[in-house]
């Protein structure tokens, strides 16, 4: 082999060597390159998963607040519901009490609107039928000179059938002399009728002078029963009925003894006819 | 404004009943003491309801309900009975002669609001 040939396969020795280093090289370059992809996708991978995980607890929570606000409406809404059912049965109740005052205040006003003794008769007669429901009763006053109470007026029943009473005799006798309002256990309208007998008898009172008494023996078929407004309507005929009978009564007469006075002065202050 | 015609001989029951109306809005009560006082205000009044009593003098409930249905100009308005009389032959009678509801006496303010809303 001669020099030039021994210098070239030396070169070529020396090439093939830089080659290989540089194969390797590169081999150790791939795999480096590996190595750092594979590093990339497993942070890529941590970062995505810690993101996801800080989310999801940002979204815990806010469900847990959504939540919590939830109980909190509904505890509230159900607060609210239960003041409207307390605003609506005190409605029920104050319209109740508003119709109750309205009937009061019509009677009584109706009692007091005259001073005729016949039209306020007419007015109790009107007031314990349509106001209270009664069919059968008797105002029944009490007679000075006798001391017995007398009807004076009736509904439902002829003024023959009705009594005549000592005070303090019987059911009736004894709520003039007491001035204690009696109601009967039994408000059935299949009691046979009984003058002596009332399933209701309220005083009428001034004060605590009793002038007379209402007896109703008889309700009407669709009356079963008193309410809170006939307790009322009872106390008040006790009082404001009195009232209004005695004044009227006593109008009445006064009216009467004063045309009769009038009537004789007139004659006196006549000239004399020759 | 609806005009309602209360025909009642009973001052008591015309003024209790003209108070409930009252609360019924844009009404406007009209007092008639019978029967034909009702026919003579039905005449010069232009009426949207009928709350009619059945025992009344000159005429009673009953046959003005009867005239009130044969006369055309008046034939469709309404008509409730408010009356004492409770059975049921005496609801029956006032339904079949024409009237539209039967309140029997004493009656609950809020049944009687209601019943004429119904009706108006």
């Amino acid at each position: 082999m001669s020099e030039k040939e021994t210098a070239y396969t030396n070169k070529a020795d020396e090439f093939l060597q830089m080659f290989r280093k540089g194969e390797e090289f590169t081999k150790e370059l791939l795999k480096e390159n590996e190595k750092l992809r594979y590093r990339i996708a497993q942070l890529t991978e941590t970062v995505q998963r810690s993101g996801d995980e800080a989310r999801t607890k940002i979204y815990e929570n806010r469900i847990q607040l959504l939540e919590e606000e939830l109980s909190s409406l509904r505890e509230r809404f159900m607060q609210v519901e239960q003041e409207n059912k307390d605003f609506a049965s005190k409605y029920i109740e104050v319209e109740e009490e508003n119709n109750n005052l309205a009937n009061l205040y019509v009677a009584s006003y109706q009692l007091h609107s005259t001073l005729d003794f016949s039209e306020v008769l007419r007015i109790v007669l009107e007031i314990v039928i349509n106001l209270i429901g009664a069919e059968k009763f008797t105002v029944l006053l009490i007679e000075d000179k006798t001391n017995e109470l007398v009807a004076v007026c009736t509904e439902g029943m002829a003024m023959s059938e009705a009594p005549k009473v000592k005070i303090g005799d019987g059911t009736i006798g004894t709520v003039a002399k007491e001035g204690e309002s009696f109601f009967a256990q039994d408000l059935s309208n299949v009691r046979e009728f009984n003058p002596l007998d009332p399933i209701v008898c309220i005083p009428l009172k001034i004060k605590e002078h009793v002038i007379g008494v209402i007896a109703i023996y008889k309700l009407l078929v669709q009356k079963d029963g008193f309410t809170n407004v006939d307790y009322e309507l009872f106390n008040l005929l006790a009082g404001h009925a009195a009232t209004a009978i005695f004044s009227s009564r006593m109008y009445t007469q006064s009216e009467r003894k004063l045309t009769t006075i009038q009537s004789f002065l007139d004659l006196l202050k006549e000239k004399p006819r020759r | 404004m609806r005009n309602i015609l209360v025909v009642e001989d009973s001052p008591t029951m015309r003024q209790l009943i003209s108070f409930a109306i009252k609360r019924v809005p844009n009404s406007h009560v009209i007092e008639a003491t019978d029967g034909v006082d009702a026919l003579k205000k039905l005449s010069s009044e232009k009426i949207d309801l009928i709350l009619a009593d059945i025992n009344m003098p000159v005429m009673d409930g009953l046959k003005l309900v009867s005239l009130v249905r044969g006369n055309p100009s008046y034939k469709d308005i309404p008509i409730i009975i408010v009356t004492t009389e409770g059975a049921e032959e005496d609801r029956k009678r006032a339904i079949a002669i024409g009237a539209n509801a039967y309140l029997p006496k004493p009656i609950q303010t809020q049944e009687l609001i209601k019943l004429v809303n119904g009706f108006l």
